[in-house]
């Protein structure tokens, strides 16, 4: 049992990551952050480097909440946190999200909105500042 | 002086204002593709061979020399930012420019790979406007037999020297060869090879094989391999260089473009082997100054020196390409093909016969190094951003352009069969590590060298010996053997080295 938190290095996985952080704090429960990546660009700003990976891990540490950090590789992104979810029987997904004009939630379709509605667990969805 | 003026003339006639604009389409366009990895300059002609259709000669020339030094400097924006260079010529600048944007000198990397291509490609291209017409009056007296051995030479060379294993060169040409030999005898009118498909009468366009084998072959073997984890980038900001890394590059340029240029001229051109002699060169320079060493940790040396050699290499290329009609690279290939699609015939007679044109490419060559810089120098940041392309739609692009430049080739739909097929082999030719330099010039270089052997033969009443009747063609011919022989005989008596596990590459 634990939170799952989809995190990306921004402001909008900041987000996610401080309320995922408290919503563990309240469950009483530890937290298993997500970094996914559709793999498929040389290079994807959302993919936490190898340095960002060492503040991440100190950050958590600091918080004093048992953590797991997790890089996972896939066709679809809400997939992926999906199947972590699963797989750690998630009490709650934290995800941070960004506004989408319907147009664009045509074209690139919105990896927040696939996860509420299939996600088999409550899902937090927080806005940064 | 006289070349000087005639290429003074030939700047005037290349100074429009439409040609400049067509010069900055063609750097633009050359960055772009040269910037994504796995996409060579040669491989960006190809693909962009059919934009230039309906120009007229001057026109598409000048936005070839744009296309191909625009690809030639692409390769070096990934090489210092990512560590993954885009094409073989770039893998030595790659391992001090991707140390130095680690330390946080990306820009300073960027900004002496761009000038110091920019040096080495304008020396180079002087020294070709210098050298070919000399070469070329020589050339008009070299006879069949001759020309036969030379060719012979280079696809000896670039099949052995050049690459890992000898057995694959060789089996890279074989395939070229045989796809060269596709089509009509050209003395006596029977169909080879044709299996007796009217449609391939008329032979294999190379730049059918060409598209297919790189574009096509390259985007199979992406999709194979799509899901790759993503590399760590390292900001950039505009280019530039302070005093002291001035007084650090302007040596490695100009040792860089003097390694360079006579390896890019001879028969196994290539920027492979001057790059790293360059690398090398500036290596034990810095050691033997001592005091503050930089190799290994980034030393801005070490990107500007095989910079310089990468650049005037490709220049150099121009002087067998134009005076003897005989390509060293794929890249050149491509060109010679392009060239011949507008009519024009490069050899020792096309310096006599359309001077204009040639001191006209000259100019143009000279015209886009300098945009090249001009442009491309602030838009660095701009061309990092392309890496993040997804694969899927960018590949998808390319084979839209590789399919319309191959039914552009001959309007015939069986083209698009073939390049499938060129694609398939492509793929394959990846997949079992052989090298595509020994089939593409063996493709373009077969054709051409069996004119030259049936002539010389011809002459000789079908005599063998009419193929060694010429001191030069002799001379060659020992060559031919000398490159075969000796690294065998060296390979024999020197102890061979215990092999290091740690170097084996593990794919």
């Amino acid at each position: 049992m634990a939170v799952v938190i989809g995190f990306i290095p921004d402001e909008f996985g900041e987000a996610a990551l401080t309320a995922g952080l408290e919503e563990a704090q309240r469950r009483r429960t530890g937290v298993v952050v997500v970094n996914s990546t559709r793999g498929d660009s040389l290079i994807d700003k959302r993919y936490v480097g190898a340095e960002g990976m060492v503040t991440l891990e100190e950050r958590l540490v600091e918080s004093g909440i048992e953590h797991e950090l997790r890089q996972t590789m896939g066709r679809d992104i809400a997939e992926e946190i999906l199947a972590v979810a699963g797989e750690v029987d998630a009490d709650a997904i934290v995800i941070g999200i960004r506004h989408r004009t319907p147009v664009g939630k045509l074209i690139m379709g919105s990896v927040a909105q696939r996860i509420i509605i299939d996600a088999a667990c409550p899902v937090v969805a927080v806005k940064p500042g | 002086m006289d070349t000087l003026n005639l290429l003074l003339d030939g700047f005037a006639s290349a100074f429009t204002l439409q040609n400049l604009m067509y010069a900055s389409i063609g750097v633009l366009l050359g960055t772009f593709v040269g910037v994504l990895p796995g996409i060579g300059p040669a491989m960006a002609l190809a693909l962009l061979l059919p934009v230039t259709y309906g120009l007229d000669v001057t026109q598409a020339l000048i936005m070839f020399a744009g296309i191909y030094y625009g690809g030639m400097y692409g390769g070096s924006t990934t090489s210092i930012l990512l560590n993954t260079p885009g094409e073989s010529a770039s893998v030595m600048t790659a391992i001090e420019g991707n140390k130095m944007a680690k330390k946080g000198r990306a820009a300073q990397a960027l900004a002496t790979a761009a000038i110091g291509s920019f040096i080495a490609g304008t020396i180079g291209t002087l020294l070709v406007a210098f050298f070919t017409p000399t070469l070329a009056t020589w050339a008009v007296e070299i006879g069949a037999p001759s020309y036969f051995a030379i060719m012979l030479l280079s696809m000896v060379l670039v099949s052995s020297v050049l690459g890992a294993s000898k057995l694959r060169g060789f089996i890279a040409l074989a395939m070229g060869l045989t796809i060269g030999l596709v089509g009509l005898d050209l003395s006596t009118a029977q169909a080879r090879l044709t299996g007796g498909y009217l449609g391939l009468a008329d032979g294999v366009d190379i730049v059918v094989v060409a598209v297919g084998v790189f574009a096509i072959g390259e985007a199979l073997w992406t999709a194979a391999h799509l899901r790759r984890k993503p590399i760590d980038v390292i900001p950039v900001g505009r280019p530039f260089m302070g005093r002291e890394d001035w007084r650090r590059s302007w040596g490695p340029w100009l040792r860089g473009t003097a390694l360079g240029f006579p390896f890019g001229a001879l028969p196994a051109g290539g920027a492979e082997t001057p790059t790293f002699l360059s690398y090398i060169t500036e290596r034990k320079l810095a050691a033997r100054r001592g005091g503050a060493d930089e190799f290994g940790e980034g030393a801005i040396e070490g990107v500007a020196g095989p910079e310089a050699a990468n650049n005037a290499s490709a220049a150099g290329m121009f002087v067998p390409l134009l005076a003897l009609g005989l390509p060293v690279t794929a890249t050149a290939s491509i060109l010679l093909a392009a060239m011949t699609k507008y009519g024009v015939v490069p050899g020792p007679t096309l310096m006599t016969d359309q001077p204009d044109l040639i001191w006209t490419l000259l100019a143009s060559l000279l015209i886009g190094n300098a945009l090249l810089l001009v442009i491309n120098l602030p838009l660095a940041p701009l061309w990092a951003k392309l890496l993040q392309i997804p694969r899927p739609q960018l590949y998808a692009g390319i084979l839209f352009f590789a399919c319309l430049g191959a039914y552009s080739v001959g309007r015939n739909s069986f083209d698009l069969l073939l390049l499938l097929l060129f694609g398939g082999l492509g793929f394959a030719i990846r997949r079992f590590g052989i090298p595509v330099l020994p089939l593409i010039l063996g493709v373009i270089l077969g054709p051409l060298m069996e004119l030259k052997m049936r002539e010389a033969l011809d002459l000789s009443n079908g005599e063998v010996s009419g193929l060694f009747n010429e001191p030069l063609a002799i001379f060659v011919y020992v060559l031919i053997v000398l490159a075969i022989v000796v690294p065998v005989l060296i390979a024999r008596f020197r102890p061979s080295a215990v092999p290091d596990p740690h170097n084996v590459e593990v794919s």
